[in-house]
């Protein structure tokens, strides 16, 4: 059987053909153009994750929001749990990229990071 | 009247990295204006990451691409002034900005154009229908959501496959929102294979092709969009009609250059870019006005946008350093000049040689170089190619050919000319052949 996957891994999105048994075991990979295509492929195959993008309330800052993410991709079907989590944090300014806001999120091994440096008012 | 050797106009990725090179070459007398708050431009509100692989060699949000720049210019004391907007510059770079402490009016050797772009909105493409409330740019739909903390709808459908709209599409489904479906004209996305992956296909959202919205319907808020198919004139097909309820359609239909300020100083543009037309130096048809970035052509990746803008800063330290070698060596004090203007700069090498291409081409930059140096060529093709051959000729000799796996429209390709293939003063010819 064969699977079609675009990398996600940089902007060249590689157009990769997996082909796999009858049990969906991984039998080759074609169409990558450097190792973290074949790596992907397996990933999805085996444990697919993804890395979230958000933003938390901040107090006393220049704005309202400051943004964050995570330092390391969790499984997919944990987005929206992570999501819940991060919804409900407050920090307070002054903040700087890289501060961690939360600690192992969802004990899934990636913590939550601020990523924009915020003032106070 | 202040005076400065540059002027960089606009704080975004390209005037940062402009910036932090031209310091590293020698020039001190720097100026940043910046019309928002802060530095960092259209990055400040783009929260997801992906950026920085190719500059940085990791993955970074756009706040933190940002930072790595806004840091260095801090740390070099590069000077800059936020909450201020240009609002004139003139062919012999005279720059009038205004702010809260009042009018800026500064004399410039050099001004670099980093203004960025802007979205293509309703209006732009003349969507038929009424005009309710909820009806947003992807951007402007973004900033709400990542600057404001204001949510803009919660039954969305989205007009136009660019990488914003994909990316709104995955944050807005993140909030809560229902995102029903991403509607593209074109026969072929025209944003990245990865958005498609990680925006749509993560959240099940579909991608339609060849369909647009042919009606708003809604008095105060939206209500409902109607889609329709279309030919391969992007002519509706009578028929396919199909009614979205939603109180949200968000458009990611295109930027275009934010070239009034170029327009105004006398800037002649590209009509298929919509930026300046410039040499292999990112120098206009004016000399000592440069451009570079989004401002110049739209790109997709941030990170050729720092690679720009430090290109352009190389060109503008020669402009302005061979200048002062020649002022101080010729004793002449820099006062010859036609009408006592600011003289102490040197003309770059002449670029009279164009770069003409086939009709697979959408655009190139630079249009105009000398033959004389090395350069990178940026271009476009028009429609998804697979197997491609790209072909550089002079005088219908072949001097360079690069061959593609596939090319599409979503991905600028960049390529480096080396000097000594090229004949000075000959026109180059650049060719997609499949």
């Amino acid at each position: 059987m064969l699977r079609e996957y675009t990398c996600i891994m940089c902007p060249k999105g590689c157009d990769m053909t997996a082909e796999l048994d009858d049990k969906g075991t991984l039998l080759s990979v074609s169409g990558h153009t450097c190792k973290k295509g074949e790596e992907y492929v397996i990933q999805e195959l085996t444990d697919p994750r993804r890395n979230i993008a958000t933003s938390v309330l901040i107090e006393g800052g220049e704005i309202p929001l400051v943004s964050v993410r995570l330092t390391s991709a969790i499984p997919k079907d944990r987005i929206f749990d992570a999501m819940e989590v991060i919804k409900k944090v407050k920090v307070k300014a002054p903040v700087e990229v890289g501060q961690v806001i939360i600690q192992n999120i969802l004990e899934l091994d990636s913590d939550v990071v601020i990523t924009k440096k915020v003032g106070i008012v | 009247m202040k005076k400065t050797d540059v002027l960089i106009i606009g704080g975004g990725p390209a005037g940062l990295a402009a910036a932090v090179e031209l310091k590293k070459k020698g020039i001190d007398d720097i100026l940043i204006l910046e019309r928002e708050k802060s530095l960092g431009g259209i990055l400040r509100q783009c929260i997801h990451d992906g950026f920085g692989l190719t500059r940085f060699k990791e993955t970074l949000s756009g706040p933190e691409y940002a930072q790595r720049f806004i840091d260095q210019v801090e740390e070099l004391n590069i000077p800059y002034i936020t909450d201020t907007t240009v609002i004139d510059v003139t062919d012999s770079k005279m720059v009038y900005a205004a702010s809260s402490k009042g009018l800026l009016e500064i004399q410039a050797k050099a001004v670099v154009l980093a203004m960025g772009c802007r979205e293509r909105t309703r209006g732009a493409i003349s969507i038929p229908g009424e005009r309710p409330a909820g009806v947003y740019t992807a951007g402007v739909a973004q900033s709400y959501i990542n600057l404001y903390n204001k949510m803009p709808g919660k039954e969305v459908v989205i007009l136009g496959s660019g990488d914003i709209g994909m990316i709104m599409a995955r944050r807005m489904t993140l909030e809560g929102a229902h995102v029903n479906a991403v509607f593209e004209v074109q026969p072929y996305p025209s944003g990245l294979p990865r958005n498609i992956e990680q925006c749509l296909n993560d959240y099940n959202i579909p991608l339609f092709l060849s369909h647009t919205v042919t009606e708003i319907k809604g008095k105060e808020r939206l209500e409902a969009v109607v889609v329709s198919q279309v030919d391969e004139h992007f002519n509706p097909i009578p028929g396919s009609e199909k009614e979205y309820p939603c109180d949200t359609l968000i458009l990611s239909v295109g930027l275009i250059p934010e070239n009034e300020l170029s327009l105004e100083a006398g800037v002649e543009l590209d009509a298929r870019t919509k930026g300046a037309i410039v040499d292999e130096h990112y120098q206009t048809t004016i000399e000592g006005i440069f451009a570079a970035g989004n401002v110049l052509q739209v790109h997709d990746l941030v990170d050729f946008v720092s690679l720009e803008g430090e290109k352009l800063a190389d060109s503008v330290a020669d402009y302005i350093l061979s200048g002062k070698s020649s002022e101080s060596s010729g004793g002449n004090g820099g006062s010859g000049g036609i009408g006592g203007r600011q003289s102490a700069v040197k003309p770059l090498t002449k670029c009279t040689a164009e770069i003409i291409t086939d009709s697979n081409i959408t655009h190139t930059i630079p249009q105009r170089i000398s033959g004389k140096e090395d350069f990178k060529i940026s271009l476009r093709v028009r429609r998804p190619m697979k197997e491609v051959t790209i072909q550089f000729l002079q005088e219908d000799k072949v001097i360079k050919s690069v061959k593609m796996k596939k090319a599409l429209p979503a991905e600028m390709i960049q390529i480096p000319i080396k000097s000594e293939l090229l004949e000075e003063g000959k026109d180059l010819e650049v060719k997609v052949v499949c």
